[in-house]
């Protein structure tokens, strides 16, 4: 071991695969998810119900039909054939929203090589087979917002997903969710902490704003000629040559138009400040600012703006920027009337977010529900999904989570997780299912060990023994820009966070 | 508790703390005052738990506690009622001190260059004005291992194999000499391993290398290694035999000299099954005394360990099995599998920012089948039996030095507040960067 932090810092999926396929096959069932079936009518009963919106009922039940919610309430009324969850002694809350995910993606979440990348696109490398899924599922999770790594002023388009570990990639989004686009100011997108390579602009935050205004400026011009071809092919004119497209500002046009969001991590006020002029400037709104550590300081100025804020419950320290976080954000943006949600930015802090919400009620003085909604409802408003999410309310999608104790302690955990109205995560059936997993992984790795002596007795790449153990896979591996552990991956790497 | 609202609940905590700090500043330079914890539920750790007790403190010691116990003349009560009592936290690996902001260097000296630097000490840099310690002492934790080389970033990816010696500390005091519990309490060892994969940081880049190479490498860190402590047994011996005038001082030598004798322990990073059992053996062979740390895979290990009551320092704990097809609860669970097993267990956060997670990670093991008096000694007692501190700190003992946290509710829940917090008896204060920071911004005009 080097060091646990590195040691900490994932392989991406694909890297795992080739070092040993056996892996994959042996991971945990992915059978609650066949597509076509009808989602069944399931009753969820003697439950503490918190339903984030309208208090909590104790003893309550859950109808689920058609994977929405269908009742909710201290008596409901079920058809027979409902299948029937008993929940006695135990917490459903609804599915955890988090706002901040780079699990399902296929390589690195960053690229890196120009301060504006607007033309890619995460929906792209949407990698259904991530086993960060399952985890994040095991941790009550049902809706990620996946976004672009940090490295850019302008980074990649991204995507809002459910959960539904099993279904392909194209099963993945979230239908209807607005797509965003992921901006990023301060040391990230100037590279503070990087020392490889040569310079690229920008290197300071005025260069930052000047980037993104230099792009909004192009877009701008952009959409006016095609505001005016348009026009003119309205008004009957023939044989016009339709301007050509820019993959590079067409995402930003649809920004400008209202038609994707703006997510844009941040730490610093003065950062905050800049980008809601820049956004005043050009015409656009900021959906959401990512992280915003400063959030506290100008709480007032992003409230007045309507921009939601995302942050961490207590990360700081990382790097300079982060040297004034506090764990009371969460709870003074709140005071101030900014919709926040907690998010995790990490496949692993996904699993308790949770347990981060809970912190917001020690520092800071929120209410149950209030903490509560930093993980449910708000994230779902700032994601523009509060009507099909967040909250149990009937109507709405039946994405809920059951915990064997109140989700806002660190001794609850997950039993059942719900999207649409199935399990997708059941507790009990997972560790019922790991000696039939752990007999299949060893009958493969006994394949392959066969498959490989064959190799060599036939001459062919004569390896050394050893040189086959499955053991030698390396966990190790290193993939800078890609989801680091907090708290210093990300300074020296400038990754996702 | 509940307060109905935010100004009220912060004017209730000012009033708390104008009441606790005066006597405390009167007396700032004398011994310490004499305190006493009355109708508090006490949870020694050492005896039974006591419904409705008295702690007494002392000359910065424990000087009595129990149920039926006289309150001294003059001593300041704090009325414990509704409150608990507890030994504070210990977490055993941090960079306390060592590290301020991860990313800028200049305030980075957790990990020094050179693969051997067994004679480096923890203490003789630990920032007694470090932000990070109020703010991690608002969480309950009154002692800590700054552990040199033990994680983070900062070492630019490369840890070295002796990397100095761990330092107890208390988490209060003006200089590192107030801080002090005991300078050199073990031998950080990061055990090399067998990497086909390394990551070059000056290029920025991977590298692959067969495994006959890296098994050569590795084998040449190990042999470095023996010649290490062979040489610093011969010195002992020089040592032994003639002046100190007859022969060079080595101080490398002379650091490593406890160690080969079996009175410093050497605290072996590694977390990988293959890893930590080749580093058993070696342990066994030249005789160590072996500590584990990290043990992400220690479950696979676990009769050996116990075999050998090697006991573990396990973290960081919230972290995503090492296997993609490992149960995703892996980490979670191996605390009580290890118990269970017969191994001793201790909590570390391995981190400044976040070793105030400490009793989070504890209590997550419980939620995973540890029982909840193992969790909580787990980050007290354990740590303290360990290091070999546990005569000083750990329980709630007459005699032992009086680190004590008095709060409104179980220390290793997420939303439980200390109340006071004891430090060599001083009644120290749970302001800090971060509780400034919010009650300027919470005070600003609404603009």
């Amino acid at each position: 071991m080097k060091t646990p932090m590195l040691t900490s810092i994932k392989l991406v999926a694909c890297a795992a695969l080739l070092a040993m396929p056996a892996s994959v096959l042996a991971g945990p069932s992915k059978s609650p998810a066949v597509a076509a079936e009808p989602s069944p009518v399931i009753l969820i009963q003697n439950a503490t119900i918190l339903t984030v919106s309208h208090g909590t009922i104790e003893r309550g039940s859950i109808l689920i039909k058609d994977g929405k919610i269908a009742e909710v309430g201290a008596s409901v009324k079920a058809p027979k054939d409902a299948q029937v969850i008993d929940a006695a002694g135990q917490f459903v809350m609804p599915g955890i929203i988090d706002c901040h995910s780079h699990i399902a993606v296929d390589g690195n979440v960053n690229e890196g090589s120009v301060s504006v990348s607007s033309m890619v696109n995460i929906a792209d490398v949407l990698n259904p087979d991530d086993i960060d899924i399952y985890r994040d599922l095991a941790g009550g999770v049902t809706v990620a917002n996946v976004l672009h790594g940090s490295a850019n002023a302008i980074g990649g388009q991204t995507i809002v997903i459910k959960l539904r570990w099993g279904q392909p990639a194209s099963k993945l989004p979230f239908e209807g969710a607005l797509p965003g686009i992921k901006f990023a100011l301060g040391e990230n997108p100037k590279r503070s902490n990087f020392s490889r390579g040569t310079p690229r602009y920008p290197a300071t935050r005025m260069g930052v704003e000047e980037t993104i205004r230099g792009a909004f400026s192009e877009a701008r011009d952009y959409k006016a000629v095609w505001d005016q071809y348009n026009k003119r092919v309205a008004a009957g004119e023939k044989n016009l040559i339709p301007p050509r497209h820019d993959l590079r500002l067409d995402p930003l046009v649809e920004v400008l138009e209202g038609k994707r969001y703006v997510h844009s991590h941040c730490y610093r006020e003065d950062e905050i400040l800049m980008l809601l002029r820049v956004a005043k400037e050009f015409g656009f709104k900021v959906r959401t600012f990512q992280h915003v550590l400063e959030g506290y300081k100008v709480a007032d100025e992003i409230a007045a703006s309507g921009a939601g804020a995302s942050t961490f419950s207590d990360w700081w320290a990382y790097k300079v920027e982060a040297y004034e976080a506090i764990p009371y954000n969460a709870a003074l943006m709140t005071r101030r009337g900014v919709i926040v949600s907690v998010n995790s930015d990490d496949a692993e802090e996904a699993t308790h977010l949770n347990q981060e919400a809970a912190k917001t009620i020690k520092f800071g003085g929120l209410s149950h529900d209030e903490a509560l909604k930093l993980v449910t409802l708000n994230p779902a408003i700032q994601l523009g999904i509060d009507k099909r999410v967040g909250s149990i309310d009937p109507g709405k999608d039946a994405d809920l989570v059951i915990y064997n104790h109140d989700p806002l302690s660190a001794y609850a955990v997950v039993q059942k997780t719900l999207i649409d109205g199935r399990v997708y995560f059941d507790r009990q059936r997972d560790i019922a299912d790991r000696p039939a997993r752990e007999k299949e992984k060893k009958a493969l790795l006994e394949k392959e060990k066969k498959a490989g002596e064959k190799k060599t007795e036939s001459g062919e790449a004569a390896k050394k023994p050893g040189e086959k153990k499955p053991e030698e896979k390396k966990p190790e591996e290193k993939k800078p820009e890609e989801k680091p552990k907090p708290p210093q991956a990300d300074a020296v790497f400038g990754g996702a966070r | 508790m509940k307060l109905p609202t935010l100004p009220l609940r912060v004017l209730y905590f000012l009033c708390l703390l104008t009441i606790i700090y005066f006597p405390q500043i009167t007396s700032a330079q004398d011994a310490s005052p004499t305190y006493a914890i009355t109708h508090a539920k006490i949870f020694t750790l050492s005896g039974a738990t006591i419904d409705d007790g008295t702690l007494v403190i002392q000359n910065g010691k424990i000087s009595n506690v129990g149920a039926a116990v006289d309150v001294p003349a003059g001593a300041q009560v704090i009325d414990g009622k509704g409150l608990q009592v507890y030994p504070g936290l210990f977490d055993p690996i941090t960079q306390m001190g060592l590290r301020e902001i991860g990313a800028v260097n200049a305030t980075v000296d957790s990990s020094e260059v050179g693969a051997f630097n067994p004679d480096v000490v923890a203490a003789d840099a630990v920032l007694p004005s470090s932000e990070h310690i109020p703010v991690t002492r608002a969480a309950g934790i009154t002692e800590v291992l700054a552990v040199p080389a033990s994680g983070g970033m900062d070492s630019g990816g490369a840890t070295g194999i002796l990397g100095g010696q761990a330092s107890a500390i208390h988490m209060s005091g003006w200089t590192i000499s107030d801080m002090l519990l005991k300078k050199s309490v073990a031998m950080v060892l990061n055990w090399p391993e067998i990497q086909t994969q390394t990551f070059d940081f000056s290029t920025f880049s991977r590298k692959q290398k067969s495994y006959s190479d890296a098994k050569q490498e590795y084998e040449k860190q190990v042999n470095e290694l023996t010649d290490w402590l062979d040489r610093a047994r011969h010195y002992a011996q020089a040592l032994g035999h003639g002046s100190p005038g007859d022969f060079q001082r080595d101080l490398q030598l002379e650091a490593l000299v406890p160690v080969t004798r079996g009175e410093m322990p050497v605290l072996v990073m590694a977390d990988k099954a293959r890893d930590i059992r080749n580093a058993v053996e070696f342990c066994d062979k030249q005789k160590l005394k072996m500590i584990l740390a990290g043990g992400a895979e220690a479950y696979k290990v676990k009769d050996l360990l116990r075999s050998k009551s090697i006991p573990v320092i396990l973290g960081p704990t919230l972290t995503l099995p090492h296997e993609e097809d490992d149960p995703y609860d892996r980490l979670l669970t191996q605390p009580a599998e290890l118990l269970a097993a017969g191994v001793k267990l201790a909590f570390g956060s391995f981190d400044n920012s976040f070793s105030r997670r400490l009793g989070q990670q504890a209590a997550n093991a419980v939620a995973y089948g540890l029982p909840y008096d193992e969790a909580l000694k787990a980050v007290t007692l354990y740590p303290a039996e360990i290091f070999g501190l546990a005569d000083q700190v750990g329980t709630l003992e007459s005699g032992k030095i009086a680190n004590v946290i008095v709060t409104n509710g179980d220390p290793l829940e997420l939303t439980t507040e200390v109340r006071y917090l004891f430090i060599k008896g001083q009644l120290t204060s749970l302001d800090n960067k971060q509780k400034a920071l919010y009650e300027k911004y919470l005070k600003r005009p609404k603009s």
